[in-house]
């Protein structure tokens, strides 16, 4: 049955996660802006947190079980999704620092085995794909890895790393077989301290300059045999590339997430001025005997509404085992697109308040930016869209 | 009211009324009556009645009315409004026109309108009855009319000018939106008032097919009890409400119809030797017309669901048609863009989905949930 009106549960998980970020991110959020590289400490608290734990032991071949529609629990991923808009809606930056929760925990939450978890499921670890010559096209990667005996030997180079210093462990994708294509694309649980592997250097970014990006450089480095997340039998089909792929239709609204995060950020500060300076925004008067600055505010307003419940309808197919990728894109290239629009017309709309650092919004607009970059650029998800309405593969639209 | 589930998937019932709809409305396209309709600007009265036959309209009011008893559901009527404006604009308007008398009336009339009134237009057969809210002027404001009702002993006396007004000519009545002390409030006028100017019938940009009128209103006296809800009015903003989120749900018909076409197009028109859905430059337009209307419809439902709950749903209605206004122009156009030249002919419906889709931001009070 159709309802978009919050639950109280989800109404208390918001308000919960909203104090958290007032209290705990807001604080420190200029700070780590200005002093790039350096880590938040105050996120230590949060270490022991299982934020990305497995939920309970997989059976063999057991899918995980979806939650029943009819039943009063709030879904996981559509808790997660409200959790990650109130995090962000306190800092983008500090919500990629949060340790042990990095994107290679995620990897390794869902494919490794018993063993593996037990060797890496406390550690923090990244996730390294892309290389100076590979972005979008993750398929074309170079780094590779050998099997020489009982070890896989790793070469290569990966760039953009998020935690890239701060994590214990990164998930390194590399090609056992070139020839093979997509289908030879591995990944690795490879620990910092490893001979061979290396921290090239931390990036300077635009924004989200409270979480470390950097680079690996991978060479002759020699990790034990059974590092390899997955099965390392070259399938004939992609179907092992398509299941990595998978996991973004997962990650995609949590991203998307983030960009409500803070584009709601920034129409609060807006509103909150605007109404300062005497304007009543009452949702009554006809569009066009509004004053400009009303008439964007609004506009931004419903953008940011369409791009909520574009989120949340993903997030809760997922919570319902509902395959989402057409879904997870769709949240992902309006959020994106929209959010960083929003927040540069915020910054606008604010005039010297949002040009000055005395202010977040300025902030906010370098911080958004990355929202439709990371996790496939709003052009791979328009692909991903129209390939999906199209009924077209990749080869067809290109 | 209980904490219901939130969730996105249609009940079985309301999947089998959007099917039911959709096949209907299927049946209709068939041979493009929708064109020819548009073309002989007349709506076909077969269609109107095979519409007004599925019961939607008087379903929800009270069998003592005339209806059925059943259970009123704001949601239920956006999909009704989505599935028929994804047919035709000027059809979703006008078969669902007695709503908007009919649930104003028994939502916030008095016990003696709802008895007077309700058993009139709630019958087996469709008989047209109106709302005249639009006023021909610049700047004009839905919230606040500039047609003026003032009291006098047991009357009101109504003077202003109305625009828009569907199918005024045959109406057994009206109900007419004007200020009165200070407030915008509505008023039940019968067709035949003599206070009542009805005019040449209009020519629009869009919805040839939908018959409307100028109406003037010189010292058109009602009796004070035909003041919607009685002495104390109605509450204007809700009935606001409730039509802007009528006009979401047939821009996200209107906009779906649109993207559709254009859709189909795409892959079937083949130049420099491929269909041009396979270029990026088309195919982003088609991705972006795939997500907006979605968001117009999530958006639609949000506001829906608020009323359905009860809740005062004034900043989900205006957001939602603010949205919807601004997005069906965007993809009507997108629509007549991805068919280039043929596009701009008549014999392709985009171009009257482009005319029609400014409608959507402008027009107010013209259908209701």
């Amino acid at each position: 049955m159709i309802n978009l009106e919050m639950t109280q549960k989800m109404v208390d998980v918001r308000s919960g996660m909203n104090n958290m970020a007032t209290s705990m991110l807001r604080p420190i959020s200029r700070h780590y802006d200005e002093h790039e590289h350096e880590y938040p400490k105050e996120l230590d608290m949060f270490r022991s947190m299982k934020i990305m734990a497995r939920p309970k032991k997989k059976k063999e071949g057991e899918e995980a079980k979806p939650e029943k529609p009819g039943s009063k629990k709030l879904g996981s991923n559509l808790s997660m999704v409200i959790v990650i808009e109130e995090m962000c809606w306190g800092d983008l930056g500090l919500l990629l620092s949060f340790p042990n929760a990095g994107l290679g925990n995620a990897a390794i939450v869902a494919v490794a085995t018993d063993e593996q978890m037990a060797r890496f499921g406390d550690k923090w670890a990244s996730m390294a794909i892309t290389e100076p010559g590979s972005g979008s096209d993750s398929g074309s990667i170079t780094a590779r890895a050998t099997l020489e005996g009982d070890s896989w030997v790793l070469n290569g180079e990966k760039i953009f790393v998020t935690c890239a210093e701060r994590a214990e462990a990164a998930v390194i994708w590399a090609t056992v077989d070139r020839s093979a294509g997509k289908a030879g694309i591995k990944s690795f649980v490879v620990e910092r301290g490893t001979p061979g592997f290396k921290l090239e250097k931390l990036e300077h970014k635009l924004g989200v300059r409270a979480s470390d990006t950097g680079t690996y450089v991978l060479d002759d480095c020699r990790i034990p045999k059974d590092n390899i997340l997955g099965s390392a039998e070259i399938k004939q089909s992609t179907e092992g590339f398509k299941g990595v792929m998978k996991t973004f239709d997962n990650t995609r609204p949590l991203v998307a997430s983030m960009a409500l995060g803070v584009t709601r950020a920034a129409l609060d500060f807006t509103r909150e001025k605007i109404e300062e300076s005497g304007i009543k925004l009452d949702y009554e008067k006809n569009p066009n005997n509004l004053s400009a600055i009303e008439k964007e505010f609004y506009t931004m307003e419903a953008h940011l509404d369409a791009m909520r419940l574009l989120t949340w309808r993903a997030a809760w197919m997922m919570d319902n085992g509902d395959f989402n990728n057409l879904e997870a894109s769709m949240s992902k290239a309006k959020a994106g697109r929209y959010g960083t629009l929003i927040c540069q017309k915020c910054c606008e709309l604010l005039g010297p308040l949002g040009y000055s650092c005395e202010y977040l919004a300025e902030k906010w607009m370098r911080d958004v930016k990355i929202t439709d970059i990371f996790e496939g650029t709003g052009q791979i998800q328009h692909l991903i869209v129209a390939r999906n309405v199209l009924g077209y593969s990749s080869k067809q639209l290109k | 009211m209980e904490d219901r589930d939130f969730g996105f998937s249609m009940s079985e019932e309301q999947s089998s009324m959007k099917d039911t709809v959709a096949k209907l409305v299927k049946s209709m396209v068939i041979g493009n009556p929708a064109h020819d309709m548009d073309e002989e600007r007349k709506l076909s009265k077969d269609v109107i009645d095979k519409v007004w036959e599925l019961g939607a309209t008087i379903s929800t009011v009270p069998e003592e009315f005339g209806g059925y008893g059943m259970e009123y559901s704001p949601i239920m009527n956006t999909i009704l409004l989505e599935e028929l404006a994804a047919g035709d604009m000027a059809l979703a308007i006008a078969a669902t026109l007695p709503s908007t008398f009919i649930f104003t009336i028994l939502q916030m009339g008095s016990d003696e309108q709802k008895k007077k009134y309700l058993p009139l237009y709630c019958d087996a057969v469709y008989k047209p009855c109106t709302v005249a809210v639009n006023e021909p002027q610049f700047g004009f404001d839905a919230a606040l009319p500039k047609t003026k009702a003032e009291k006098k002993g047991g009357k009101y006396i109504i003077n202003g000018k109305k625009c828009f007004v569907p199918m005024a000519k045959d109406a057994g009545h009206l109900l007419i939106a004007a200020e009165v002390d200070g407030k915008a409030d509505l008023f039940i006028v019968e067709g035949n008032n003599p206070g009542l100017k009805i005019g040449e019938r209009e020519k629009n940009l869009g919805m040839y097919a939908l018959e409307s009128y100028p109406v003037v209103l010189e010292n058109c006296e009602v009796p004070a009890t035909d003041r919607v809800g009685g002495d104390s009015g109605c509450d204007y903003s809700k009935f606001l409400q409730k039509t802007r989120v009528a006009l979401s749900a047939i821009g996200t018909g209107l906009s779906r119809a649109s993207y559709e076409y254009a859709r189909e197009y795409a892959k079937e028109r083949v130049q420099f030797g491929e269909p041009i859905a396979c270029r990026q430059s088309i195919a982003f337009m088609i991705a972006e017309m795939a997500y907006e209307v979605d968001a117009m419809r999530l958006m639609t439902w949000k506001a829906a669901s608020a009323l359905e709950a009860g809740r005062d749903a004034k900043k989900e209605a205006y957001l939602a048609k603010l949205f919807a206004g601004e997005m069906t122009m965007k993809l009507t156009d997108y629509g007549v863009q991805i068919l280039g030249g043929h596009g701009y002919i008549r014999e392709n419906p985009v171009e009257r989905y482009y005319r029609n889709g400014r409608g959507i931001a402008i027009l107010e009070g013209m259908a209701t949930v």
